[in-house]
């Protein structure tokens, strides 16, 4: 059976960089292969054109860090069929999940003129913390061959193949020598979920976590490890203090090494 | 069948699909037959095929139509994961990638001059079915005969013309349970181990043939010790991931087992040290 | 038992190549000694020694001249006959179904390389491995048959070890330091105050077809001594001993041990000690389409029994705990692997245990199981 009436994808900004949007517009060749398929409804980056809901399929970019954007995502929520969330602000927070350890406030009055105005909540959170999400697609930005996958895999009905494993396997796959057991510099790999295909690591870079704690990350023996070879509390506690410092085992961590 | 070993273990046939039967509201039935014409497709009783699903992914299925009719393969699925969500869609005339058939069977032949009965877990009744259609088809070399089968709800109860077919046979005994009923369901309610203290059977002689969950088939397991038969008398079929089907992917281990292909029946003596280990 | 000189590496590289072998070898790159496609001896990392210890991996000089004066590094070979991406065939969506093309494992498919490949400086520990992938790969009912023409063009030329590494145990594993058969030739480098040199084995006629080409003169007594005794060196100067001692029997029995817990809590299950593992074979697949859906491939990649996806069955992984999934790769090295192919999957080589990023040794795990077992256990368990 043919479907008549192409899928309709929307893509909705909340706090964060764009940076993930732009992945999409990113996809350069493949995304004409996107426009083939689908009926592209909302993209703020590339269109101010928006089409009527309901959508098929909803990318949702960013965090919550407002009231308004709090009710603003049931809105999208209820209008989509799927929902899939694309990014570190949109799945741990993101790099504005710092202030979670924080004080907003505080920030606010140094910051600004009239903290008054400001209407911020305490946290910056992610999108699942407030609405029920289909998939979250992880990374800081977003990788765009996995975008295209998930999409692909939601319109084919399939699941998509987006291991939950560590940034090593890749990194292994691809016969980069580890960084980490070779005396580089510490690398988050072994916590971190894959889908960089060890970017920073084939640059004899380490890790540094941008997709967030992979399945069940084991944060606690890593630093444990890197205490033993020297590394003070404060660098432990940075490590971890980064695009997704707010998701649970990355946030635990620091937290740990907090004075 | 064509043994695809000697082609490529790994590249599957395209079939077609020459009926679907909905069993439940979630389970259901595919007839397939060649797409490239032919078939005589031998299989035992317990065997599964890895049947693949264009642009989704591949699943072991076990096989559940009559291993003497040769014309087509039958397999009955739940629709739970993304692949079978996938199969449920495909109608008349829809294609799939079969491999196999794989794996061991049930001992239908070892059983001869014995009782046997079949106990039965849910979906755990497709596997079975190719060994119950054989042993009625000899019924003549078997002492008694006995069905007993579990399911959660009266509406998951699989090949319901069937099941009263067999009801109303002199030489099958054939017990039909469900965990929860409201009427007009009259039958049993409860476990299918309930089932078994009062089966028809000569506990020193039956082979027991058991397909279900892990949980259910420990539990029968204790039901037929207490009945006294014999742990080399009974055979259970166990899942576990499988992504080769033919012993390299790594996934389906159970202990020493591969289950694709030392199992998917094995004998209790076999893997009972197992069963009650955590996380095997 | 002949002695080649030094300048005789590079004849054996240029004989192997006009015999239209890839001659892979071993070659220094990012700061480790990895294998790889080598033109010429030069590129051979002579004069480096890698430094090995739990988690830990540096590659110093050496004061001699010695080509294979280092041990196994963070590849394998297997990598080169089961690829870590491999594409088993394409489908191509059609009016009434589908198409599968491209019989991935035939002779003419592009993923199957024409070339053959000469595995050089192959240690012995490695030549192991290659048996133990033989039987998953090609010996069983079903055969891999890329994997199976890649195997049976090749060229072995193993090198025995005069030393061993920090994190080496094949003594314990009955695989080493001397390579026992499985190759077409073998070399035993032996290096002192002069100029070093090899003694050479011949294994099979294709090894005795290439060495007639090699300039060489027979040992002498006291040179085939020298290589007796630098072999035993390395024998005795091992990095890490295991007891095989009923160790099948005694892992097996011990699946409820208090020490799988403790090696849980330091466990990443990060998978590099299956990546790295010259014997793991566990792989999946992974089917993909493009946007329009008109074609998809089917792709085998290495997988691991460290991820919760590797065990899932409807409902859930069967491996839910970080405790059972190490559980399973250390039971399946060290004592399942003899129930399914009559012989340890482990050579010994210490990879898993250099290459962990928290240094979590197997060897001192089997040791804390064996020193533990039974009598206190089952007290604990009486009580």
């Amino acid at each position: 059976m043919k479907q008549q009436r192409k899928p309709k994808l929307a893509v909705w900004k909340f706090a964060s960089c764009d940076g993930c949007q732009l992945s999409l517009l990113d996809c350069e060749d493949e995304l004409l292969a996107v426009a083939g398929e689908v009926e592209i409804a909302n993209f703020p980056e590339a269109s101010r054109a928006v089409a009527r809901g309901p959508y098929d399929i909803s990318l949702v970019e960013g965090s919550i860090t407002t009231p308004h954007d709090a009710e603003r995502i049931h809105q999208v929520r209820r209008a989509s069929k799927v929902l899939i969330t694309i990014g570190a602000c949109a799945t741990a927070g993101g790099i504005q999940a710092l202030r979670n350890f924080k004080d907003v406030r505080e920030f606010a009055s140094i910051v600004y003129a009239n903290p008054a105005t400001i209407e911020a909540l305490a946290k910056s959170t992610p999108i699942a913390d407030h609405v029920f999400v289909d998939f979250q697609l992880r990374g800081c930005p977003i990788n765009k061959y996995q975008l295209l996958e998930v999409l692909s895999a939601y319109l084919h009905g399939r699941k998509p193949n987006i291991p939950n494993m560590s940034v090593c396997v890749e990194c292994k796959q691809r016969g980069i020598v580890c960084g980490l057991v070779t005396h580089g510099p510490p690398c988050l790999g072994p916590v971190t979920h894959a889908g960089c295909g060890a970017l920073c690591p084939s640059y004899h870079r380490g890790c540094f976590g941008c997709y967030g704690p992979k399945e069940a990350a084991n944060t606690g023996s890593l630093s444990a490890w890197w205490a033993g070879k020297g590394m003070t509390e404060r660098e432990l506690l940075w490590n971890y203090r980064n695009f997704n410092a707010y998701a649970e085992a990355f946030r635990k961590e620091s937290e740990a090494h907090e004075e | 069948m064509e043994t695809i070993r000697d082609v490529d273990p790994m590249i599957p046939k395209p079939f077609r699909v020459q009926q679907v039967r909905q069993e439940t509201p979630d389970t259901f039935t595919l007839e397939l037959v060649s797409a490239n014409g032919g078939g005589d497709f031998r299989f035992a009783p317990g065997q599964f095929n890895m049947l693949y699903v264009f642009g989704v992914g591949e699943i072991p299925i076990s096989i559940s139509g009559n291993p003497d009719a040769r014309r087509s393969l039958v397999h009955t699925t739940r629709a739970v994961g993304t692949v079978t969500k996938a199969m449920r869609k495909l109608r008349r005339g829809g294609m799939l990638g079969v491999r196999g058939p794989y794996g061991t069977q049930w001992p239908v032949e070892e059983a001869e001059g014995n009782d046997v009965v079949f106990v039965a877990g849910g979906i755990g009744l497709a596997p079975l079915r190719p060994a119950m259609y054989r042993v009625l088809s000899h019924r003549e070399k078997y002492g008694k005969v006995v069905l007993l089968y579990g399911t959660r709800s009266p509406s998951d109860i699989l090949y319901r013309k069937e099941l009263e077919h067999w009801r109303a046979r002199f030489d099958l005994e054939v017990f039909v349970t469900v965990d929860r009923a409201q009427r007009p369901w009259r039958g049993n309610v409860g476990v299918v181990t309930n089932l078994i203290p009062k089966a028809p059977f000569d506990p020193s002689s039956v082979v027991a043939m058991v397909c279900g969950p892990e949980v259910m088939m420990r539990f029968t397991v204790l039901e037929l010790e207490k009945r006294g038969v014999q742990h080399s008398n009974i055979y259970l079929s166990m899942e576990r991931n499988m992504k080769c089907g033919i012993g390299q992917c790594g996934h389906c281990q159970f202990g020493p087992e591969f289950v694709c292909k030392d199992g998917p029946v094995f004998p209790y003596t076999r893997i009972g040290h197992l069963l009650p280990k955590w996380e095997i | 038992m002949e002695r080649i000189e030094y300048s005789a590496i590079e004849t054996l590289l240029q004989v192997l190549k006009r015999r239209d072998y890839v001659t892979l070898a071993p070659i220094l790159r990012e700061g480790a000694i990895i294998y790889d496609e080598v033109e010429n001896a030069s590129q051979l990392p002579r004069a480096f020694v890698d430094v090995q210890a739990a988690g830990s991996y540096r590659v110093e000089r050496r004061e001699d001249n010695a080509y294979f004066g280092h041990h196994v590094g963070p590849t394998t070979w297997k990598k080169f006959l089961f690829p870590p991406l491999f594409e088993l065939f394409r489908v191509i969506r059609t009016a009434s179904g589908f198409r599968i093309e491209g019989d991935a494992n035939s002779e003419n498919h592009d993923t199957v390389p024409q070339h053959k490949y000469a595995f050089i400086g192959v240690r012995p520990c490695d030549v192991q491995a290659l048996a133990l992938n033989d039987k998953v790969f090609q010996n069983g009912p079903y055969v891999d048959r890329a994997y199976k023409v890649r195997r049976e063009s090749m060229f072995v030329v193993a090198v025995n070890c005069t030393e061993a590494g920090g994190t080496c145990f094949c003594d314990s594993m009955g695989t080493g330091p001397k390579a026992n058969g499985g190759y077409d030739l073998c070399l035993t480098e032996l290096t002192g105050d002069d100029e070093g040199f090899f003694l050479l084995e011949v294994g099979s006629e294709r090894g005795a077809d290439v060495a007639k080409e090699l300039p060489s003169r027979p040992a002498d007594p006291s040179e085939r001594e020298r290589a007796v005794e630098a072999i035993q060196r390395a024998r005795t100067s091992m990095g890490r001993t295991l007891q095989t001692d009923r160790l099948r029997e005694m892992l097996a029995d011990n699946l409820d041990h208090p020490e799988w817990d403790n090696v849980a809590r330091r466990c990443l299950t990060c998978a590099n000690c299956t990546m790295v593992c010259p014997t793991c074979f566990c792989s999946t697949v992974e089917d993909v389409t493009d946007l329009t859906g008109a074609t998809a491939r089917r792709v085998r990649t290495w997988d691991s029994c460290f991820t919760l996806e590797f065990s899932y069955i409807h409902g859930g992984s069967i491996r839910s705990t970080p405790k059972s999934r190490y559980r399973q790769w250390m039971t399946h090295k060290l004592s399942r692997w003899v129930d399914q192919f009559g012989e340890y999957g482990c050579v010994g080589c210490g990879r898993c245990i250099t290459w962990c990023p928290v240094g979590i040794d197997l060897t001192e795990v089997a040791r804390a199981i064996r020193e533990r077992q039974h009598s206190s256990i089952t007290l604990q368990e009486e009580v």
